[in-house]
């Protein structure tokens, strides 16, 4: 390569970075305008629009509604027929072959995320498939504090900082790990070996990183560098939890050191939603096909989200990937409303819901002039197990065409489709089950 | 067993007063649906089933099908017959998951066929209630996956307090798993796919050896009776078949190659790669219980797809659905919501009905009793609010027998 293509090549890096630092699109999204016409528009910004025109460009949404114009350069495409809805929010995935905190310690709030994650990894090929243009990326739950977590856009990219959603200092975007109950619990040295002594150690490790918070001893310390922004509430703590008892004991904490709080899976949560209706916290639920398979899911029940929803409760609904595959996160919502809650309640929990409880609703989860084209397109009734998702696009670029043979084998599986991960879950041994159960 | 046969053993056993109280519950009662899925012919518009002695005397359109004064009817927006699960662990492996209510593996040897199934069976397990009440009436359950061998299946009505109560056949198929879930661990045996397939044809070949030993002595002096090899004899003499767990496409050609080798009855279970050897499945003549759709892509399962059955539909090889085995949370699957995936993934509602009914009936040999709803069959029944694979449908009611055993909407 020549000095001049050289130079240019960094130069346009250089500014590729630095739209991506500055929190902009990059400067490669669509500048064509494309308007969908003729679709049933779910906004879960108010009611849907019958046959409604949808208007994206330069990766925002430029106009939505029944009578909008149409730009001139505009690509048309006919969605007559189709359903648009925005992309799916998943709060809780564990796609990317992702890793969190190792054997070392119960408490590991300086590991993060994004240093495991695979963008190119098949298991983001088939969330997309799925219709999800959104994932908070977790480790495990094997830890009382597993590390940070990573907000994940599902861009069509190779490396992680381009997949990485980002605030306007350019600074990724994530939360914190954190379990109680019987996950984080170990016959290890230095591991809590009941709920008591799990509570005391988490308390304890906030209390030491107090002072530190408030200016002193300002020797680096990055673990505490990452507590502190918990203590903030900058970071938001994603606390997986189950039972009715474990719930509480995290909004205890949660008054105890005023961290933002969003409980994860909350099997038991519908039997508390009056508390944690009136503690303001919102959940993220996962329904399962059965009770039970680990003590703590013995009262799963597909009715939860139902009372929750009841009890005003802002809950999202989730895959935990691979406990559910990110390509039934839509049936997720169909067993949601057969346990109660209401169609456009279900809707909500699978994106707008799940944007608000991480900050993000003024860029995703719903279809508003000025938010990011996250969208998809289907074929029909978004809770019919028959309806397929046919197009999922992430900032105005198709990211999932159904009718492209390359992309389609990524809906149903098949040979080739595979993660290149293990079936990573919260506990070495259950991923041992889980792997042995394949 | 058939309403007939309980009344028999029930006489025979505990005599008259038991028979009595057999004899109280009413097994008598009518089901109406707005469509009636037989199984046996198109489905009929405003349909009407008569159960009379837990057995279906008529069915029809109910313009024309007389209900018997005085009988009960209920009814439905869809009704079915009773859904059958082709494959399961529930019973054996229980809801908590903790050691003491896993009964579907034991460990202490690659090859056990002799462990019955019947001896480890809870027919108040709350997956058994789980499942009935998502209109699973009978389930082909039993030793689940990580052993070579694992044990024996049977067939089992999702009632009753007792596994007597439950049985339709006591020894249905015996169970054998080939690839990685199914090795031992550390230095054991078997570490590898070929010594899977070693040990497996050194156990048949045992049996036949036995047996050839059993028939030359002379018969004043009584063999010596080996529980092992009397299974692999009943598989070796078609008595029952073996149904091999096999997910990869060299497992399942594997196994094939046994039942040549060995002429044995084989029924192909999990079949993760069966889209990929659908000719030389077709030309076995070997029926495949299908893992469930929805089972996740990873490890011997990775190249699996929500369509394999459209597939095996496709290439003519006859299949049924199955819930499968699962060792963390959810501690099942319904079969129903299988099945779904399927439909909706190419094979749509016809056939994927067929695959948890008529067709998983007579792949686990008991279409002579369930299935469908014809005159003479049990009287087992699913009933709907609407399309029964549609997530946000509820199953309103199920009746085995004619006794209603779940009325709440689930």
């Amino acid at each position: 390569m020549k000095l001049e293509a050289l130079l240019t090549a960094a130069s346009v890096s250089a500014l590729a970075g630095a739209a991506l630092l500055a929190g902009v699109t990059p400067v490669s999204a669509q500048e064509r305008p494309i308007a969908f016409t003729g679709a049933t528009i779910l906004p879960m910004a108010g009611p849907a629009v019958e046959n409604g025109t949808l208007i994206i460009k330069d990766g925002t949404i430029q106009a939505i509604g029944t009578d909008v114009s149409i730009p001139d350069d505009a690509e048309v495409r006919d969605a007559a027929g189709k359903v648009i809805m925005p992309g799916i929010v998943d709060t809780h995935s564990h796609i990317g072959q992702v890793q969190g905190a190792d054997r070392s310690a119960p408490i590991q709030p300086d590991v993060r995320a994004m240093d495991s994650i695979n963008p190119r990894d098949h298991s983001i090929d088939k969330a997309r498939a799925g219709g999800v243009t959104f994932a908070n990326v977790m480790p495990g739950s094997g830890h009382l504090m597993s590390g940070q977590t990573f907000y994940m856009k599902l861009r069509k990219v190779d490396t992680v900082d381009e997949i990485a959603i980002r605030d306007a200092d350019g600074k990724m975007l994530g939360g914190m790990k954190m379990a109680n109950g019987t996950n984080s619990i170990r016959e290890r040295s230095g591991w809590p070996g009941t709920r008591a002594k799990s509570a005391a150690l988490v308390r304890q490790t906030f209390v030491d990183a107090q002072p530190y918070c408030d200016g002193e001893n300002k020797k680096r310390d990055l673990a505490k560098d990452a507590l502190c922004e918990v203590l903030s509430g900058e970071r938001l703590v994603h606390f997986h939890t189950h039972r009715a008892d474990d719930i509480m004991t995290v909004l205890r904490l949660r008054d105890e050191f005023g961290f933002k709080l969003l409980i994860q899976h909350g099997m038991e949560s519908g039997d508390v939603a009056e508390q944690i209706a009136n503690a303001g916290v919102p959940v993220s639920h996962i329904v399962v096909d059965s009770p039970g398979g680990k003590l703590e899911a013995m009262n799963a029940r597909i009715t939860a989200p139902a009372d929750l929803e009841r009890a005003g409760v802002l809950t999202s609904l989730h895959s935990d990937d691979p406990v559910v595959d990110s390509r039934m996160m839509r049936r997720q919502a169909g067993l949601a409303v057969r346990g109660g809650m209401s169609r456009d309640g279900a809707l909500r929990a699978l994106t707008i819901n799940g944007a608000k409880q991480l900050g993000l609703d003024d860029r995703i989860g719903s279809l508003e002039t000025g938010k990011d084209a996250d969208i998809i397109v289907l074929d029909g009734d978004p809770l019919s197990i028959y309806t397929k998702v046919l197009e999922t696009w992430v900032e105005g670029k198709l990211v999932f065409d159904m009718s492209n043979p390359e992309h389609a084998p990524f809906a149903t599986g098949g040979y080739g489709t595979a993660s290149q991960g293990r079936a990573m879950h919260h506990l070495e041994h259950e991923a041992q089950a889980m792997e042995a159960d394949q | 067993m058939s309403t007939k046969q309980r009344f028999i053993v029930a006489l025979g056993l505990a005599g008259t007063a038991l028979a009595l109280s057999q004899a109280a519950i009413a097994q008598d009662i009518a089901v109406r649906g707005g469509t009636v899925h037989t199984m046996e012919a198109e489905p009929i518009s405003d349909g009407l089933v008569v159960i009379q002695d837990g057995i279906i005397t008529a069915i029809g359109p109910a313009a024309s099908t007389p209900v018997p004064d005085g009988m009960q009817v209920l009814s439905a927006e869809v009704v079915t017959p009773g859904l059958i699960d082709a494959h399961s662990t529930v019973g054996l492996a229980g809801f908590m998951n903790q050691w003491h209510d896993q009964d579907q593996l034991d460990k202490t040897k690659p090859i056990q066929p002799e462990l019955r199934a019947i001896d480890a069976y809870n027919p108040r397990e709350r997956l058994v209630e789980w499942v009935r009440e998502l209109g699973v009436t009978t389930l082909h359950t039993g030793h689940g996956p990580g052993a070579l061998v694992s044990g024996q299946t049977m067939v089992v009505k999702t009632t009753g307090d007792t596994v007597e109560d439950a049985i339709v056949v006591p020894v249905a198929m015996i169970a054998a798993n080939l690839g990685a879930r199914s090795m031992a661990s550390g230095n054991k045996t078997p570490g590898t796919r070929s010594k899977q397939i070693a040990l497996l044809r050194t156990a048949l070949i045992d049996a036949q050896n036995a047996a050839k030993n059993s028939a030359d002595k002379k018969s004043d002096k009584a063999a010596k009776r080996n529980l092992t090899h009397e299974a692999m004899q009943d598989v070796l003499n078609r008595k029952v078949p073996l149904m091999v767990t096999a997910w990869k496409e060299r497992d399942i050609l594997n196994a094939l190659r046994l039942k040549d080798e060995f002429n044995i009855d084989l029924v192909i279970d999990g079949a993760a790669d069966a889209y990929l050897v659908t000719d030389a499945l077709r030309e076995a003549g070997v029926s495949v219980i299908l893992h469930p759709p929805r089972a996740r892509q990873f490890g011997d399962l990775a190249n699996a797809s929500f369509d394999t059955a459209a597939k095996l539909r496709d290439a003519g090889i006859p299949f049924a659905f199955q819930s499968g085995y699962e060792s963390y949370v959810p501690k099942t699957r319904v079969v129903l919501w299988e099945a779904a995936i399927a439909a909706a993934n190419g094979l749509g509602t016809k056939d994927a009905l067929k695959g948890i009914t008529i067709d998983a009936a007579e792949i686990i040999g008991v279409d002579d009793k369930v299935g469908s709803l014809a005159v003479g069959k049990h009287g087992d029944i699913a009933m709907f609010n609407g399309d029964p694979f549609e997530i946000t449908s509820h199953v309103t009611g199920v009746v085995i027998e004619g006794v209603v055993v779940s009325d709440q909407p689930r």
